[in-house]
């Protein structure tokens, strides 16, 4: 069903939209607002859903902006929000809904990079552009040309963290801690393996440990035996936290800082090691403390309307609805996937709450990361 | 040196809360000699329930830690009542036992996930006041010590009341045969009864410990040590509960070691029950077994 009507008289509008449709003679041309109707995937339930929730936020909040000043050129979001439940099967489920019963004309989400290796494939079969706002996982936007994300690698944040850190606190020596049987925790571990040679940085030691595993002691205590300037650690968030706080309790020095990947951006962090977190220095894609106008007004109504700051996982979902409302803009239609698709690949220096921000030739993020340091509790920045 | 003294007393630690969970393991295990699979599931039902009134009720853990014991012991005579009474009513076998504690476990750990949420869940910061001791380059924390201790006066406590009390006297006679205790007048299912509350207030209080020492609770926590609680009470002697500590301790160093010397925790399991298939060839009954005599 095709939606270019006037909203006073949309059962009318929609039944001659309908007949001129059939008759191959539809135009958009007489149709002063347009709704674009995009479909949300977001974990609101299951392992990820700390992540969706905030999502969820974010984009909820750039949808209800954006149609507030819908009477600039007319064009209105229309969200469907659905739950991937953190599974890569029902995040297909919800693909197929939103491609087959709601017609999207675009789909933002999932949540895991897991979810989209399975679910992308649908949309890129039905030429459905899919904007991803979370997935960091390596050949996510390989699965094909309609495929976009917003969020940075682990490939593209690792190395600045690494030379931020380097030029800041002069490490020359380090030593690495990685979980070794998980798919990011080991892409972590890759990236910061080739940032620290490339800045010429010796690791003394490499530990790994396993999902699940509680006592990271004996990796720590031989760590701790080798006095490296820093720690450098590819871990998800609560073995994170365990080797954070273990560390510190074991007796390696403040001086000696933890430098962690992305599964370390979560306030998560503060809140399970308490004062073992302070110093910890993580690379992130999105930087809370920026002046930047956009990024203020950001904070204050998300904080204003939900009673807690955003995160980076709503910051790059309330983003992402804004590099699609720009892109619907150039496309020219609300509801051909096709132009949407070349629409959002010219994407490029546009102003959002990330940053200057375009999408590279292989549809990835392109902005400037920055570097982060716990500081009494909080991400500040450390560098950029 | 002082690395592998650092290790050593890590091992030794770790090795304490396996000896801890496997005290009330060995006690219905080789003592009732009933493979009581639901352990596991009370150990974390024992530490989500004393973090829950610490959390929610607003309890000091002191007043928190006793009645999360006992909240664990009636797990356990709830867990008599409804998998192990109705069987050994109709005289079914050992093994029948065995599957009905299975499904406890899955139920309790159902029951875990429903009220605490799948979620890793921790202590609120700053709930015990865990010094930390430096000895040259040598850390030990209060936290490790009590937990030591607490393992081993229990050991010795446990190993006393068996000797030497009434109810000690008369598990031990219900577990040299069960009729023979019943025509001696001994109440049979008051003392398995009595066998199973202990037994779990020990895995709740190993639940615990070890949640407050890894600061990171979770549903499936007891899935990690079930396996190992059951192959350290093998190790250290089945029904041996100073066996359960030595066994303990013994597999918590070869994990340590393991780690220290490989760099990886990936071969940890492996070569801790490879040390237990070694021993059990060359010892049968365990470190500290005696032979079965009593089934000939």
């Amino acid at each position: 069903m095709r939606m270019e009507s006037p909203n006073s008289l949309k059962g009318i509008a929609a039944a001659l939209a309908l007949i001129l449709a059939t008759t191959g003679i539809c135009s958009a041309a007489h149709a002063a607002r347009k709704e674009a109707r995009i479909g949300f995937a977001f974990s609101m339930t299951g392992g990820a859903s700390a992540y969706g929730d905030t999502q969820k936020k974010g984009a909820q909040l750039a949808v209800d902006e954006i149609n507030s000043r819908a009477g600039q050129d007319g064009i209105e979001i229309v969200a469907d929000f659905d739950d991937d439940a953190s599974q890569p099967q029902q995040g297909i489920n919800v693909f197929n809904r939103f491609i087959a019963a709601d017609k999207v004309v675009m789909i933002i989400g999932p949540t895991l990079s897991n979810t989209a290796q399975a679910a992308d494939r649908i949309a890129q079969q039905s030429g459905v552009p899919v904007l991803a706002v979370s997935n960091t996982a390596k050949g996510i936007t390989d699965i094909g040309d309609y495929i976009f994300r917003d969020s940075l690698t682990e490939m593209a944040v690792i190395p600045n963290t690494i030379r931020v850190a380097k030029e800041k606190l002069g490490i020359r020596k380090v030593a690495v801690l990685y979980g070794n049987d998980d798919a990011f925790t080991k892409g972590g571990y890759d990236a910061f393996k080739k940032a620290l040679g490339d800045s010429n940085i010796e690791v003394l030691s490499e530990q790994t440990f396993a999902k699940g595993d509680r006592d990271f002691s004996p990796q720590l205590t031989q760590i701790r035996s080798v006095n490296p300037d820093a720690l450098v650690v590819s871990a998800l968030v609560e073995e994170a936290s365990g080797i954070v706080s273990q560390a510190r309790q074991l007796g390696i020095p403040p001086s000696v800082h933890i430098i962690g990947g992305n599964g370390f951006n979560s306030p998560s962090l503060m809140k399970n090691a308490g004062k073992a977190a302070e110093g910890v220095i993580v690379g992130a894609s999105w930087n809370a403390a920026s002046s930047s106008p956009l990024n203020r007004k950001f904070v204050e109504a998300y904080t204003a309307r939900y009673g807690s700051p955003p995160d980076q996982f709503a910051a790059q979902a309330y983003a992402a609805v804004y590099i699609a409302r720009e892109a619907l803009g150039r496309a020219g239609s609300t509801d051909n996937q096709k132009a949407l698709r070349d629409a959002l690949a010219q994407t490029g220096g546009l102003d959002t709450v990330l940053g200057k921000f375009s999408f590279t030739e292989g549809r990835d993020a392109d902005h400037t990361p920055v570097v982060q340091v716990v500081k009494e509790g909080k991400f500040v920045i450390f560098g950029e | 040196m002082s690395v592998l003294v650092q290790q050593l007393i890590n091992g030794f630690f770790i090795g304490s809360v396996y000896g801890l969970f496997a005290i009330g393991y060995t006690l219905v295990f080789g003592v009732l000699d009933i493979l009581n699979l639901a352990h596991a599931a009370v150990f974390t039902l024992g530490g989500l329930t004393a973090l829950w009134l610490v959390a929610t009720g607003g309890l000091s853990i002191w007043v928190a830690f006793p009645l999360a014991v006992l909240f664990s012991g009636a797990l356990g005579l709830l867990l008599d009542r409804i998998a192990f009474a109705p069987l050994r009513r109709r005289a079914a076998s050992n093994l029948s036992g065995l599957i009905s504690s299975i499904a406890m476990a899955i139920i309790f750990e159902s029951a875990a996930l429903g009220i605490f949420g799948a979620r890793t869940v921790r202590f609120p910061q700053g709930l015990l006041v865990n010094r930390v001791w430096h000895f040259e380059s040598v850390t030990v924390t209060s936290l490790q010590v009590e937990i030591v201790l607490s393992a081993l006066v229990l050991m010795l406590a446990l190993t006393a009341c068996l000797r030497y009390t009434r109810t000690g006297k008369a598990i031990r006679a219900v577990a040299e045969s069960e009729r023979t205790a019943r025509l001696l007048g001994i109440n049979v299912d008051g003392v398995i009864a009595v066998t199973f509350f202990v037994s779990s207030a020990l895995g709740g209080a190993a639940g615990i410990l070890y949640g407050l020492y890894f600061d990171a609770l979770a549903p499936d926590m007891g899935r990690s040590i079930e396996l190992k609680g059951l192959a350290v009470i093998i190790l250290g002697g089945m029904g041996s509960i100073p066996g359960a500590i030595l066994g303990g301790i013994a597999f918590g160093l070869s994990e340590v070691l393991t780690v220290a010397l490989t760099g990886t925790s990936n071969l940890r399991d492996a070569v801790a029950f490879s040390v237990l298939l070694v021993i059990l060839i060359l010892r049968p009954t365990g470190l500290l077994g005696r032979g079965r005599v009593r089934e000939a």
